[in-house]
């Protein structure tokens, strides 16, 4: 059987040991009628066989490799340096567990206080939390902690409608139990005068993104603004962010944000149909503790030498259960521990030549598309790496089309997240997109809104 | 030896990977958005210096791979490396998780495997793959349970019944529910005590949380009675599903009564635990409770068209299985309770579960329950017949786990944190400890079915000189661990300090 040592001969001697004559007596617990169920499964298969039937599966699918891909949206097709599989795969790393004992788990200790730092520097920010499940739990937590600040006597949660629909989406399944007021993101009008208009003294917290989920950013100026305004009504500033983008712009901490936080995938996690992924989480130092997730800190041991253990282990859930901040138990470690060794190799320059590129490639491909007939490139915001399109087709024939013609995926569909920006596609440029590929999108785009068109005529 | 942090080895000027030239014109930046470019607070460093860095930080850890982790309640069985390479397929690592759906058949046809193979191993009607880890899991089951009762317009139930055994992540999640937590007491033979549930049960109650086999190693000797008491007062039980290593295959837990249950994909069914996540947590439910599943499930195109409402009851289908004629499809259930986090699931991790499940099937992982329980029984026996460590009910068979405590006779003044600290000298992760909180100075202890017999034996006689040093050189065991990479660490102080971050 595989992953089993023992030899039969072994389970004779130590059933005898424990003084039992069989297996099955070990389970006498078990009432009796339910007892070794039939289990319809396949056939167990062997390593080869695992390997040929999971190559097969794997082989069905159209992956990134195989096609040239502008669909971000959240999730991110951008370079990992070799160094981050192969040093994130020593199994001393992902073979262990959370780290309970510090004295043997100082590895993983201390890459996550590089993590904890790294994103802290990064956003600008006092602190940084080990990681949540993903950018949208990690929206959710947000705006738990900031219920937890307001003590619970605030129930307003004020949300941008340019936030990630998935993170608003999962902010309100958290909080269902919560009898909270979630309003704002119902109108893709509700620009920050907006917002700001619906604080009052109930509210507890604002939400907004970064750039934003259509890839628009907002200034710093801006974003000081709408913090002065949402701190004078007594809430706190949440801003979700595109870390690669913090390699060219001012972090959120220079402008007054409580928490930042959002999807770390970017910095050197696969794509890998969704996960998994991990949430990042950076705030002030005197709200920590009104946190929710692990976090390491920097001790001594008896020699006085430095070492690193996991820390105010008193909000958590094994210890204050029901009054925890959060029952956050397994995190995302061995993700963080890919995004650090990604900041570390990339480090100050590879970082800002990476968002540089982005921003580039993503214009240049703007600029392109802007010219075309028909196309025309939303918004008179600056952007960053993402841009919405309006086409002068439908959005399903085209992709159709510039997948069949020319293995090309143009965008996301913004249809369903924002039905008034219909006919739209949010388009995604990163480093990976060389200019050839940028250029034969805008063939493909050009052909694809003359064939279409002269078919809707014909 | 201390490695100084990524900051301290930083050298200004020091590059890593060159991306290539830029190959487009550069557009102008606005202005006064732009951060200064020396002010980037990253640390600056050669490639080798990370390798380096990080190799040595990797020789601090204790893991499976180097050494035995009996960490009880975690599961620490070893990770088959062909997961590894199955999960970085390029046809799995490079697909993007907003592609439609015809591209990506291969994994839409993995997950709904799974979603089957899991419904099979457990009984359950429906499961959903979605939520991150098992905690995420959990939080969904008990949102779900809250909204069925709701949605049957039964709005007196506000209350959840938790074992006083169980994970301290029951009550968090149940609190975040927006529901109240009642403790139960456990019974004398570490069953959950039926007079006290009985006297809980009434039409407040939205459910019972339990976890079977329980925290303190025990099958519950009376669950059939504990799931029917907890139905015929209205109420639904919530199954922890952290302890499935060890009735996997031995029995179904939606056979005994459970109505839903999260499956930790990363104790069970062998996925690397990462150093602390990322985890899996898929949930499971019978019938009544399957139109609230928090979404997208992958569903079969031709029932969602068929039976708009149940699509996700597959049963019957996973005997045929998907094949050409067969579109898969996404698909939430009509009342959802939303989704719990982006896009799908934690993809990676479902690729080395379902590999595991296909390398072992029905019958291994009967095996892997017979041995998870044989190993604890075998370490039990060999710790009671020496009569050094007292076992928290001693007298029952365990399951996959027990309880031994840190009460050593002639040795006071030693405590489980000193015991555990030493067996890292002897080259041992100690076991999970101070847990279940119900047992004085617990050393829950896990074996898993992978160690073997010599494995086992040589941890047994380490816990049994320790018991011998701490009656005749205590200090030995105070002042432990002497091999570790570092002496014992300051845990009040890290806590008081609170730093966090050092640049």
């Amino acid at each position: 059987m595989p992953f089993i040592a023992t030899t039969d001969e072994e389970r004779a001697e130590m059933l005898a040991e424990i003084g039992v004559e069989r297996i099955e007596d070990l389970f006498l617990d078990v009432p009796e009628l339910f007892r070794y169920p039939p289990m319809n499964l396949p056939e167990p298969l062997s390593e080869l066989e695992a390997i040929r039937d999971l190559g097969s599966l794997a082989g069905a699918n159209e992956s990134g490799e195989d096609l040239s891909s502008f669909i971000g949206a959240g999730a991110y097709h951008h370079f990992s340096p070799s160094v981050v599989n192969f040093l994130a795969g020593r199994s001393e790393f992902y073979s262990a567990y959370t780290p309970y004992q510090a004295e043997v788990s100082q590895g993983t200790l201390q890459a996550i206080f590089e993590y904890q730092t790294m994103i802290a520097a990064l956003t600008g920010m006092d602190v940084a939390n080990a990681s949540h499940y993903d950018g949208a739990t990690a929206t959710a937590e947000a705006v738990i902690m900031a219920l937890n600040m307001a003590r619970g006597r605030r129930k307003r949660i004020v949300l941008s409608p340019t936030v990630n629909a998935q993170y608003r989406e999962v902010v309100r399944t958290y909080t269902q139990g919560m009898d909270l007021d979630i309003v704002g993101d119902g109108d893709l009008d509700n620009d920050f005068h907006a917002l700001i208009d619906l604080c009052n003294d109930d509210t507890a917290i604002v939400v907004v993104q970064n750039p934003d989920f259509l890839g628009q950013l907002h200034s710093p100026a801006e974003m000081q603004d709408l913090a002065n305004a949402v701190h004078a009504a007594g809430a706190v500033l949440a801003v979700a962010v595109d870390l690669i983008s913090l390699g060219l712009f001012t972090p959120p901490g220079d402008y007054g944000a409580d928490i930042v936080m959002g999807e770390g995938q970017s910095l050197g996690n696969a794509i890998s149909f969704g996960g998994p992924y991990l949430g990042f989480f950076a705030m002030r130092q005197k709200d920590v503790r009104r946190s929710a997730g692990r976090i390491a800190g920097e001790t001594v041991d008896a020699d006085d030498n430095t070492g690193y253990v996991l820390t105010l282990n008193t909000r958590e859930q094994h210890i204050r259960r029901g009054r925890a901040t959060s029952n956050i138990c397994t995190n995302q470690a061995w993700n963080a521990l890919m995004a650090s060794i990604y900041l570390a190799v990339m480090g100050k320059h590879g970082l800002r030549s990476v968002a540089e590129q982005c921003y580039h490639k993503a214009h240049y491909a703007a600029a392109r598309i802007n010219e075309l007939d028909g196309f025309e490139v939303l918004g008179s915001r600056p952007f960053f790496k993402e841009f919405v399109i309006r086409c002068p087709v439908d959005v399903s024939d085209l992709k159709d089309y510039l997948l069949t013609e020319w293995g090309v995926l143009p965008g996301y569909d913004l249809t369903g997240d924002y039905p008034d920006l219909g006919q739209c596609l949010l388009v995604c440029v990163t480093e990976m997109n060389s200019r050839q590929e940028i250029d034969d999108l805008v063939e493909a785009l050009t052909q694809a809104a003359s064939v279409l068109t002269v078919e809707v005529v014909v | 030896m201390i490695e100084p942090t990524v900051y301290e080895i930083s050298s200004p000027g020091r590059t890593g990977p060159r991306l290539p030239e830029l190959d487009v014109p550069e557009a102008p930046l606005p202005e006064g958005y732009v951060r200064d470019a020396e002010q980037l607070p990253l640390p600056e460093l050669s490639e080798l210096d990370v390798v380096r860095h990080f190799v040595r930080l990797s020789q601090k850890n204790m893991s499976i791979d180097t050494n035995f982790y009996p960490l009880g309640s975690c599961t620490m069985k070893y990770n088959p490396k062909v997961n590894e390479l199955t999960a970085g397929l390029a046809g799995f690592a490079q697909i993007h998780p907003l592609q439609d759906t015809d591209l990506v058949q291969g994994a839409m046809q993995l997950m709904f495997e799974l979603q089957v193979y899991l419904a099979e191993i457990s009984g359950f009607d429906a499961v959903t793959l979605q939520p991150a880890a098992g905690a995420q899991g959990e939080l969904a089951g008990v949102l779900m349970m809250r909204k069925y009762h709701l949605d049957r317009g039964d709005n007196k139930r506000k209350k959840i019944l938790v074992p006083d055994s169980a994970h301290g992540t029951n009550p968090a999640s149940t609190t975040m529910s927006g529901l109240e937590v009642v403790e139960l007491p456990s019974d004398d033979r570490g069953n959950l005590d039926l007079a006290a549930l009985k006297e809980n049960l009434d039409e407040t109650v939205v459910g019972l949380m339990l976890t079977n086999p329980n925290t303190l190693g025990l099958f519950e000797e009376h669950i059939l009675e504990v799931t029917r008491l907890v139905h015929d007062s209205g109420g639904l039980v919530y199954g922890d599903g952290a302890n499935l290593n060890a009735i996997v295959g031995i029995c179904k837990p939606a056979e005994l009564g459970i109505d839903v249950m999260h499956f930790n994909l990363h104790k069970t069914f062998s996925t690397p635990h990462g150093g602390g996540g990322p985890g899996a947590g898929p949930v499971g439910v019978v019938e009544k409770l399957a139109s609230f599943l928090p979404g997208p499930l992958v569903a079969l195109e031709a029932i969602v068209d068929e039976e708009p409402g149940l699509p996700f009851l597959a049963g019957p289908l996973a005997e045929e299985g998907p094949t050409d004629l067969h579109r898969l499809v996404w698909y939430t259930p009509s009342k959802s309770i939303g989704r719990v986090r982006s896009f799908a699931g934690n993809f990676g991790v479902l690729v080395r579960a379902y590999t595991y499940i296909r390398m072992l099937g029905a019958e291994g992982l009967r095996r892997v329950a017979e041995n998870a329980v044989l190993n604890a029984n075998y370490l039990k026996a060999r710790l009671q017949g020496e009569g050094s460590y007292p076992i928290a009910f001693s007298d029952r068979t365990c399951m996959h786990e027990f309880v031994a405590q840190g009460i050593l006779e002639g040795a006071s003044g030693v405590h489980t944190l000193d015991i555990s600290k030493r067996l890292m000298d002897y080259g041992f992760h100690p076991p999970t400890v101070y847990f279940p909180l119900i047992v004085k100075e617990a050393l829950m202890i896990e074996p898993t079915e992978t160690e073997s017999k010599e494995a086992l034996d040589l941890f047994a006689d380490a816990l049994i000189a320790i018991a011998g040093e701490a009656r005749t050189d205590p200090d030995l065991l105070h002042e432990a661990p002497h091999q570790a990479p570092v002496r014992r660490l300051d845990e009040v102080r890290a806590a008081r300090q609170a730093i966090f971050c050092r640049r």
